[in-house]
């Protein structure tokens, strides 16, 4: 975890301004102007009471590993010697053990037996969502943002179902969550019980590793596996289903070490350390190329690689690419980093790896969103490929030089080994790449023009999200256009600030995953960027952060339509609109509902004192963009076209 | 490869090699995985949703405890089957996967064939059975079963003969595999 400004860990229960009376009702004391738009229960009404009263207890009953008062944690330590310790217990001290400070979950028929004990652990705070695949995009959201393992829990049967988008977002990220499942008691399997699913057998090819435990006695050695096994080499999702004898059987099984655990798993040995001699091929082809290219994915994130990445791209100046998930690799504005690729990356960006002589990827996959179509992708470049899974490598385009190892350690090695390049040796090949930069960021700039018929254009919004927060939070986007207005506009200046669903592109991610990541790094504002579409997907955890009393600012983009989808429609489908429509609620009253500070944003003037208004509320606040109702995001890469074939407007110049 | 490192042209470059897109034939991998509930579906899920065509897969214990063997052959070009390969690897109960289609391998199978057979035909049969190689491991007034082991070309041919006969059931074990020589698997897994 990079923690760079107002870097103070402190504990994400003792924030200031989180104690009693500091409920909606009573925040930000907005100023009249304001006042006129938000929507929030007026102080004294027997709702913000309500609301008030059940935060205090919330804040009272769980806390931080931190900030448990000494004499409660006597008493609970007390309470647990008193009685046998049951696999429930186990799962507890796992947890601790592990440092998970905050997990999602729900109750559930089978997973009681947990429930039952968790008043016993203080250590560990438990965040009730509203539905599991809330809990599973806020372990995930909590993940990507600290860089630990984040956990999510719930019942048998539908619980567990719940789970599987969340599970699957993790999964086609390389995201290292553990979830937990109860099942039905272990006579029962296989008989069709109540909320019984073969759960183990639906997150069999989606996760990393999964377990069905049956026993408490194997309880230890499986949670410290599958935290293992999660974290290490590529990150992934484990599943652990246990069924509910399992948790309620007493044991005195030991929680393992490291060592025990490693060597308990032997197929299990990522290669972390590149081959000398394929790294020694690698500095030979960097040296021969005019024409280098660096492209940087989410692997350098995982591998907390970004000073490596940067001393690397210095030493030979190599201008630096990004994918989606390898945003915030390197601070926008240094001077070698060029742009975000693909589908609808920068024009930029895509051009010069179609003009490139050497690419050198490292921790990225070469998703078909990132080349298009492979015949006519980077036609001049030999590729070097750097990646911890070997699976990866030659899987999705030929390369010329393959390496497997961890981006950090692969990075440290081939840095003393290439040759020191002076910007100047490359200034031809500099120059027009500024030169290209400059043209597109021009053509590429507020891409429907929207904002001249006065109407609110997204990426001026998001572009004003990143400033008025310095570039210092946390933004997760939801998908569709959203995702990509705000890789392309808001500005990137850190890792692990940037949290979008890639791989899986799962709408309704950005509120639970922004509240993972907001309990995860208190000490940055942390922003959900949500379409209309995605938005009503999940919103049932706006009570989640309400009762939590978790600080997500909502910017909710809606056009009253699926945006994307009406994009396709239009420039694929010949304007066949079938269901881009969308109709929505009134969100000032739903905000209104839930106690959520809210107000609303429609023409470019209103937009800097909405965002000021969510930024000023103690927690959460929602605000609500209305933009304009057909934007698409250009340039654009029709599917299944390459990466030269870039549709950069539409319906004539004017556009 | 030495257009690709030329600057750009203004003829059009060749299009990009796809991984892969060589001759399809068929591949033998043997794979040691540990021997857990479930590593047979993980396998054989990965090969469903990777989009790889199982031919045969035999699996069995080996000398060592917990230790399982599994022998897949599979259709595909060198690529495609490579990446099958390292795949399997990502599964955690996979210790080791060897592609030993090239070289001098041992691989056999078993199969098992119910022969229909009368008074007048059954010496004769019994005759054929006896040049192949085989076993009669059952004996009726109507039928005989016979146990016949060898490579896939020898057990087809081998059924092609008795075909005539009538064949009322068969069944084969699909192919297992042992590298020749003193090498062993099992023990560069030890190193």
């Amino acid at each position: 975890m990079t923690m760079t400004k107002g870097g103070s860990a402190k504990p994400p229960r003792s924030g200031a301004g989180t104690g009693a009376g500091a409920g909606p009702s009573s925040a930000a004391a907005p100023p009249k102007a304001r006042e006129r738009r938000s929507h929030v229960p007026a102080a004294g009404t027997e709702h913000a009471a309500a609301i008030e009263r059940a935060q205090r207890e919330m804040l009272h009953e769980g806390a931080s590993a931190q900030s448990v008062p000494a004499d409660a944690a006597a008493k609970a330590r007390a309470t647990r010697e008193a009685r046998a310790r049951i696999g429930a217990d186990v799962v507890c001290e796992a947890l601790i053990r592990q440092g998970v400070g905050v997990f999602f979950s729900y109750p559930g028929g089978v997973i009681l037996p947990l429930y039952d004990v968790l008043g016993d652990y203080p250590e560990l705070r438990h965040v009730l969502v509203r539905h599991e695949q809330g809990g599973a995009h806020a372990a995930d959201g909590y993940a990507r943002a600290t860089g630990k393992v984040g956990v999510c829990m719930g019942t048998s049967g539908p619980g567990a179902t719940n789970l599987v988008t969340g599970i699957g977002t993790a999964q086609l990220d390389s995201i290292p969550i553990v979830a937990i499942t109860g099942n039905v008691p272990s006579a029962l399997i296989g008989k069709d019980a109540f909320q019984e699913i073969d759960i183990n057998g639906i997150t069999l090819p989606m996760t990393k590793h999964n377990y069905l435990v049956r026993n408490a006695d194997d309880l230890p050695r499986v949670l410290a596996e599958a935290f293992h096994i999660a974290r290490t080499g590529r990150p992934g999702p484990v599943h652990v289903d246990i069924t509910k004898d399992a948790l309620q059987q007493e044991t005195a099984a030991p929680h393992p070490t490291e060592q025990e655990v490693i060597a308990g798993l032997p197929g299990f040995r990522p290669n972390m350390d590149g081959h000398y001699r394929q790294l020694k091929t690698a500095a030979a082809e960097i040296a021969a190329a005019r024409r280098p290219m660096i492209l940087a994915g989410h692997g350098v994130l995982h591998a907390h690689a970004e000073a490596e990445l940067l001393a690397f791209a210095e030493k030979a100046s190599i201008p630096i690419a990004w994918t989606l998930l390898g945003i915030g690799a390197v601070d926008e504005r240094h001077p070698l980093a060029y742009g975000y690729m693909g589908m609808h990356g920068w024009k930029h960006v895509n051009r010069a790896i179609q003009s490139a002589d050497l690419l050198f990827a490292i921790g990225m996959r070469f998703d078909d969103r990132v080349t298009g179509n492979v015949r006519t992708y980077a036609p001049y470049a030999r590729i070097v490929h750097v990646d911890i899974d070997p699976a990866e490598i030659g899987k999705n385009v030929a390369v010329e030089v393959p390496i497997v190892g961890d981006a950090k350690r692969v990075l440290k090695a081939i840095t003393p080994m290439v040759e020191a390049t002076p910007l100047e040796a490359r200034q031809d090949y500099l120059d027009q790449l500024a030169e290209w930069k400059k043209d597109s960021l021009a053509s590429s700039w507020h891409g429907s023009g929207a904002w001249r018929d006065g109407l609110l254009s997204a990426d001026y919004v998001v572009q004003r999200i990143g400033e008025l927060t310095d570039h210092e939070a946390i933004y997760v986007a939801d998908v569709g256009q959203n995702q990509m207005w705000l890789a392309r506009y808001a500005g990137f200046r850190h890792p692990n600030t940037h949290l979008s669903s890639g791989g899986l592109g799962t709408m309704g991610y950005s509120m639970p995953a922004a509240m993972g990541a907001a309990l995860g790094v208190p000490e940055r504002e942390v922003w959900a960027i949500a379409g209309d579409g995605g938005f009503q997907m999940t919103l049932q955890e706006l009570m989640t952060l309400v009762q939590d009393h978790i600080p997500v600012k909502i910017a909710l983009f809606d056009n009253k339509k699926l945006g994307m989808i009406r994009q396709w429609q239009e420039i694929i489908y010949a304007g066949n609109y079938h269901s881009a429509h969308l109709l929505g609620p009134d969100y000032l009253k739903l905000a209104e509902a839930y106690g959520i500070p809210a107000t609303k944003a429609s023409t470019p003037a209103e937009v800097d004192e909405a965002i000021r208004f969510a930024q000023g509320a103690d927690g959460p606040a929602l605000v609500w963009f209305e933009i304009a109702g057909e934007q698409n995001v250009f340039p654009m890469m029709p599917a299944g076209k390459g990466l030269s074939d870039l549709i950069e407007h539409w319906g004539g110049p004017e556009e | 490869m030495s257009d690709r490192t030329a600057q750009p042209a203004h003829t059009a470059p060749p299009p990009r090699a796809l991984p892969g897109g060589g001759a399809t034939k068929l591949h033998r991998l043997v794979a040691l995985v540990l021997d857990k509930p479930g590593v047979l579906n993980r396998v054989s899920s990965l090969m469903r949703a990777r989009n790889f065509n199982i031919d045969s897969l035999a699996v069995s214990h080996t000398d060592q405890e917990g230790l399982s063997r599994m022998t897949i052959t599979l259709h595909g070009d060198d690529v495609a089957v490579e990446q099958a390969a390292k795949q399997l690897y990502r599964l955690i109960d996979v210790l080791k996967v060897q592609d030993v289609t090239a070289e001098p391998t041992i691989q056999h199978e078993l199969a098992l064939v119910k022969v229909r057979a009368t008074d007048a035909n059954r010496a004769e049969l019994l005759k054929i059975v006896e040049l192949s190689k085989g076993r009669v491991v059952d004996l009726t007034a109507e039928s005989v079963v016979v146990e016949v082991t060898g490579t896939e070309t020898e057990v087809d041919a081998f059924v092609a003969l008795v075909r005539t006969y009538g064949i009322k059931e068969l069944v084969r074990t699909g192919a297992v595999v042992m590298a020749r020589g003193s090498g062993s698997i099992e023990e560069a897994l030890k190193r």
